[in-house]
């Protein structure tokens, strides 16, 4: 039989049991394998080398404050909606060196880095694509280029994943996000019950499938799949209407709504943490007992801490009511002044894993009430 | 978009790896009142010292290995390019590391950074430059140019405070400019026994004077609180929104308006500022713990 041809946009099949295939075909291409596996009773990113390793059977319920892995009854590795990580640890590590120096006459570099592993991100999610795409902006800008997200980012191979089963706090389809994929992906899966449906996104995606056993898929498995897909856009767990931002914010920074929200909200972080655009980060240096040499390191930070705000002059944000208003007013507003876009993809994170279930698709429009105009 | 847009003045900036500073010398220290010394450094690439340039009211972090960054405003002449001068107030953690330096000591510099006082389009004004504090180093390379180019604008007066006489800065050099036509009006907060002058804040100084509106632009830098009531003079005396410049003070920790910390809105104060015309942040400048 002479090989399927295959180009950048055809939509190959690839029978379910070979994606142990693709990802070894990944590892051979001298990628580490990064994708979903089970862990503290969540979905976590991490290191994996088989199918096997992620989570077949498993689906997921959020609601505001809860996140539970439950049997999905079926053999989907996919049915999940992702945990609290995102792909930003890999590309903007929550923690990283940025060089370490001594003390001799001067300081002095010690050693060199590491260069970064090229990874191949297995199981991303439409939303997760647009939230790199948005943390792109933000690294990869004209006139500053982040030297440590951009080695990561430019090697990176990205297998995507069409979301078919939104989860509770999924508003993707209101931020045009998802849950289709549209573009950002080298290969694009729509996960069926016997097949992979193989949307090829790059040359280098055109790659990674030459020599594993695809087929041309049949017009039904494609129908199927088309109406899973269209399917899935009704099934959000929740909405939000985006019409009036950033205005709707930017007029209401007096709004009597940011005290209430400051009497529930902990200030914990856990919000800005979870979420995959948000890209604000310290500095720290370590260095040793005799002061002869330190280790610079860069760390997520958060608009939520206390230390992120304070200047010699005092603290510009002291409490928790200007810290919130902050990390909303930036997502949902000033965002877009600086980037041309809005920073939420509408993956519901922040709903999910606030600890006093805190849901900006009920701020928003709380906000909206009795705006002046 | 447009009044970001028109802040953007600054040039690229890119220090090459994340973080990584230029090691420079400290030359001399020059003692300039309490708790606050004058760092006159030099770059130790003499190949960086020859290409290094700034303009008024930008600003370098200094790097204290083991302390971390500290954003400092060059006070220095723009001109002056071999040692380059930051006047430090010792008061967190990095700056009183600084205060420990000797001469020959090294320090690590990334910049400068951030937008500059528009000396170049203020040809032919007449100018106010109202300063409390620590607020007159970020000026004194604006007031430098001036003095090398003074015919070219009209009218300059200087309004300065401090908390007491003995903590006025650059006190030496007050005459010369004075000698150059610079209208120089002092007020301390407290005086002492030898305080001849004006006692109370930097504001009330604006009815010490009559200015025209139409040819006038105001320079000001010092305590947020200084700043508010300074611009509620200008504005009182009908001096337009886009004449009125301010130079924002928040925690920064990059430079380059990637770290996120020093936001109002849709500017990163690091990058779009610290010098902006007051009506790009007038939505902003009265929001409370903004």
């Amino acid at each position: 039989m002479a090989e399927l041809p295959i180009n950048v946009g055809s939509v190959v099949a690839l029978p379910k049991p070979r994606l142990d295939d693709l990802l070894a075909k990944l590892r051979e291409k001298g990628y580490q394998t990064i994708g979903p596996r089970v862990g503290d009773g969540t979905v976590q990113y991490q290191p994996i080398r088989g199918a096997s390793e992620m989570p077949q059977g498993y689906t997921s319920e959020e609601e505001a404050g809860k996140y539970r892995l439950v049997s999905s009854g079926n053999s989907r590795y996919f049915d999940y909606t992702p945990g609290a990580q995102s792909w930003k640890q890999i590309f903007f590590p929550p923690r990283i060196t940025l060089f370490d120096l001594c003390k001799n006459g001067g300081w002095k570099p010690v050693g060199s880095l590491e260069p970064s592993p090229r990874y191949a991100l297995v199981g991303v999610r439409p939303c997760e694509i647009a939230a790199i795409k948005i943390q792109d902006l933000a690294f990869l800008r004209t006139d500053f280029v982040d030297p440590v997200y951009q080695e990561r980012r430019k090697n990176a191979f990205i297998l995507a994943v069409n979301c078919l089963r939104p989860g509770g706090t999924c508003f993707c389809a209101s931020m045009g996000t998802g849950p289709q994929l549209s573009s950002g992906y080298d290969l694009g899966l729509t996960e069926m019950d016997d097949v992979f449906l193989v949307d090829v996104g790059s040359a280098a995606g055109k790659d990674i499938l030459s020599g594993l056993p695809v087929a041309k898929p049949d017009a039904a498995i494609m129908g199927k799949a088309k109406q899973a897909v269209d399917a899935a856009k009704t099934k959000m767990g929740r909405q939000l209407d985006i019409s009036d931002l950033p205005d709707v914010l930017l007029k209401n920074l007096d709004h009597p709504e940011w005290e209430a929200i400051s009497k529930r909200c902990m200030s914990c972080a856990s919000c800005t943490l979870v979420c995959p655009t948000c890209f604000c980060w310290d500095t720290q240096d370590h260095s040793s007992l005799n002061g002869t040499e330190t280790e610079r390191e860069r760390v997520w930070d958060s608009c939520f801490n206390p230390g992120y705000s304070y200047q010699a002059g005092g603290n510009t944000r002291p409490n928790v009511r200007s810290r919130y208003r902050q990390w909303l007013t930036h997502k949902l507003g000033s965002w877009k002044q600086q980037y041309g876009v809005l920073g939420c993809v509408g993956c519901g994170r922040c709903i999910t894993w606030c600890p006093v279930k805190i849901d900006i698709t009920e701020e928003i429009p709380a906000l909206r009430k009795e705006t002046r105009s | 978009m447009t009044a970001l847009a028109a802040v953007r003045t600054s040039a690229a900036v890119n220090d090459g790896g994340l973080l990584k500073p230029s090691w420079a010398e400290v030359v001399k220290i020059q003692p300039e009142a309490e708790g606050i010394a004058t760092y006159w450094l030099r770059f130790q690439d003499s190949n960086l010292s020859k290409a290094y340039r700034f303009l008024p009211g930008q600003f370098n972090m200094l790097y204290m290995p083991g302390y971390g960054e500290a954003a400092i405003s060059i006070s220095s002449d723009p001109e002056q390019r071999d040692v380059i001068g930051h006047t430090v107030r010792f008061v967190g953690n990095v700056t009183r590391a600084i205060n420990r330096l000797k001469i020959g000591d090294v320090v690590g510099i990334r910049g400068p950074f951030g937008t500059h006082w528009p000396v170049e389009n203020l040809e032919g004004k007449d100018l106010i430059i109202a300063v409390g504090g620590i607020g007159i180093p970020p000026l004194r390379p604006a007031i430098y140019h001036i003095l090398r180019n003074r015919a070219k604008f009209g009218k300059i007066t200087l309004l300065y405070g401090a908390r007491t006489p003995s903590d006025l800065l650059f006190s030496s050099e007050l005459d010369e400019w004075r000698k150059s036509d610079i209208d120089i009006q002092i007020t301390v907060d407290r005086a002492d026994s030898n305080w001849q002058g004006q006692v109370g804040v930097v504001p009330t100084l604006f009815y010490k004077f009559r200015l025209d509106p139409t040819r006038t632009a105001v320079l000001t830098c010092g305590p947020e609180i200084m700043i508010r009531f300074v611009v509620f003079e200008a504005l009182a005396r009908r001096v337009p929104t886009n004449q009125i410049y301010v130079s924002m003070e928040r925690n920064m920790k990059c430079g380059q308006g990637s770290c996120g910390h020093c936001q109002i809105g849709p500017y990163f104060v690091c990058k779009d500022g610290p010098v902006f015309p007051f009506s790009a942040v007038e939505p902003y400048f009265n929001v409370e713990d903004f």
